[in-house]
């Protein structure tokens, strides 16, 4: 919500439902021309904890990092009646009992913890099971940077998630760089945002994501927008649908080999091409105008 | 040991072109099902224009679901669900894992689990042969599990029709989704882009596939956009122990093909491009002991 004209504090998600549209190039530049105009106040999140790049196209000083826990059984075999409740409790079949034996499925465990709840001889203790990390520092511009990772192999990327989003500050801008998709690891990221930009690209492929992604935005009943990256490249397709649903187009980014070739050597548009930073600045304008709807 | 091979076409980063690369595989031989399984962000079907045979609804989740004439407001669910996603006022089904910790918790049994509407199964016929795919339902969670679902149905069709090949479109990224489309293939086919980005995501995926011991090859796709780092990627590849298959040029006719809603290798069956897939696909196939 904004409180004043120089500080609106507001979270903004930048997704897209098809990936590789410009979503990094997209948060990276608004975090960059936002934090030339409110030193000190704008964060950037990279929350593709699957595969996080923020940090490949705007350059970052880390100074912290720590580790996301999910918290695993581990069976005393000693005290372990063999009851298999805990097995009976576990809807990720991440503990089994086998004739004699019981079995634990790190990978697949959620960390739930019905399982150490469950055991009537208390033989579950749940150890801590690192899946990924935050990592923490300060991105060129002055932007306070988080970014979370998670572990090769992990299929619950969720706590990751959730680690780097408990680093949000209310009084600051927040800019969100979302996992492509929408299924869970982009629906945990945007919930909660004031808003949510949709970063696509004018073909059958990006309006067919574009859809799925404003059906979850309004699933999470986060308002959301659209930036046409490589405009010029394809059809009037996405114009068509947004005309058609109500769906502002805040910005369009021409198809431009340089803007590629740029960001390709590691520097996001904003960095590259200061022309863009009082546009990316409009673009933040727009979206506050939209919250405050 | 299976009477059919399969192979899981991959990136890490999205947007590396698999979708297009995956339609003119499809388009070119031998017999093959196809399978997408980017199920949350499904494209292969605008390509390969699918006539749905079979329609399913698949529920994979199950959401908690609380008797509110029966709940107390103890806040005992509260306190026990590590996810956030119940308090004494409501459930949030978006957060609700499934785990269904708080129906144990529950003193007056108010809460019990419910199954969830996941998405839509469809099996369906191309041109190109049987084809497996979904929509996932916004909002909805467990799409690893509908990718598990629809590789079953495909690897259904291979049974029934005889066919020797499943060929599977796979999601960006390494988590939930990537690995449920990677379990048990012949082969994981990686397409990056010549980017940092494409090559840091290509590392992350090829120890993904690695890690579930599943053999690894490469193609860097607009590979003349830069070809230092198509060197760097196809080296990078090489040293975590992928097959390099090749490379495919820069060309604005992919982006038209798909405007077009054709494969490229039929949009264009003589340009660079098309030229440089069937020799990627001679290569894909003889890596896992067919032809084309």
């Amino acid at each position: 919500m904004q409180r004043d004209s120089d500080r609106p504090a507001l979270t903004v998600s930048v997704a897209a439902g098809k990936g590789g549209t410009g979503k990094t190039l997209l948060s990276t530049s608004l975090a960059y021309a936002l934090a030339e105009l409110h030193p000190g106040a704008v964060q950037l999140l990279d929350a593709d904890v699957e595969e996080p790049n923020a940090d490949l196209v705007l350059p970052v000083q880390f100074t912290g990092t720590e580790p996301v826990e999910l918290l695993v059984p581990r069976v005393d075999l000693e005290k372990c009646v063999r009851c298999g409740k805990c097995a009976e409790v576990c809807a990720a079949s991440a503990i089994a009992r086998i004739r004699q034996a019981v079995i634990t499925f790190h990978e697949l465990c959620t960390g739930c913890g019905a399982c150490a709840w469950i055991c009537p001889v208390d033989a579950i203790t749940e150890i801590p099971r690192v899946i990924g990390r935050v990592d923490t520092g300060t991105a060129e511009g002055g932007i306070e940077f988080v970014q979370g990772r998670s572990e090769v192999a992990q299929q619950h990327t969720g706590a990751v998630t959730g680690a780097v989003k408990a680093h949000a500050k209310p009084d600051c801008i927040t800019i969100i760089d979302a996992p492509p998709g929408t299924a869970c690891p982009m629906q945990e990221t945007v919930a909660e945002s004031d808003y949510c930009i949709l970063v696509t690209e004018p073909t059958p492929f990006g309006l067919s994501d574009l859809g799925a992604a404003v059906e979850t935005c309004r699933a999470l009943s986060v308002p959301c927008g659209v930036v046409v990256n490589r405009d010029g490249v394809g059809d009037a397709g996405v114009d068509e649908y947004c005309r058609r649903s109500g769906i502002p187009i805040l910005l369009r980014i021409p198809h431009d080999r340089e803007i590629a070739r740029a960001y390709s050597r590691g520097r996001t548009l904003a960095l590259e091409f200061p022309d863009w930073r009082p546009v990316l600045a409009g673009l933040f304008d727009s979206v506050a105008r939209e919250v405050a709807r | 040991m299976t009477p059919y091979k399969q192979i899981t076409v991959v990136s890490g980063k999205g947007g590396t072109g698999k979708t297009s690369v995956v339609a003119s595989f499809a388009a070119l031989g031998p017999d093959k099902v196809l399978a997408d399984t980017d199920v949350d962000a499904a494209n292969l079907h605008l390509m390969l224009h699918p006539k749905v045979n079979r329609q399913e609804q698949f529920y994979g989740a199950q959401v908690a679901v609380r008797d509110e004439n029966l709940c107390t407001r103890c806040g005992e669910c509260e306190r026990h669900c590590r996810f956030e996603a119940i308090t004494v006022e409501a459930v949030n089904p978006f957060a609700c894992e499934g785990c269904g910790f708080c129906t144990l918790v529950c003193p007056r049994k108010a809460l019990h689990m419910e199954p969830a509407l996941t998405g839509d199964l469809f099996v369906s016929q191309t041109r190109y042969g049987p084809m497996a795919h979904a929509k996932l339902v916004p909002g909805a969670e467990s799409s690893g599990r509908l990718v598990t679902m629809v590789r079953q149905a495909a690897e259904d069709l291979a049974m029934q029709d005889g066919r020797s090949l499943v060929l599977i479109d796979g999601p960006p990224g390494i988590g939930c989704t990537a690995t449920a489309a990677l379990a048990d293939v012949d082969l994981a086919l990686i397409v990056t882009e010549p980017t940092p980005s494409g090559i840091h995501d290509m590392r992350r995926v090829i120890g993904t596939a690695a890690h579930f011991g599943i053999p690894t090859a490469l193609i860097v796709n607009k590979a003349d956009l830069n070809l230092q780092q198509a060197q760097e990627a196809e080296g990078a590849a090489r040293e975590m122990g992928a097959s390099i298959i090749g490379r495919l040029p820069y060309d604005e006719t992919v982006t038209r093909a798909v405007a077009a809603a054709t494969p490229l290798v039929e949009f264009d069956p003589d340009g660079p491009v098309s030229q440089a897939l069937r020799n990627c696909w001679s290569r894909t196939l003889e890596l896992i002991g067919m032809q084309v």
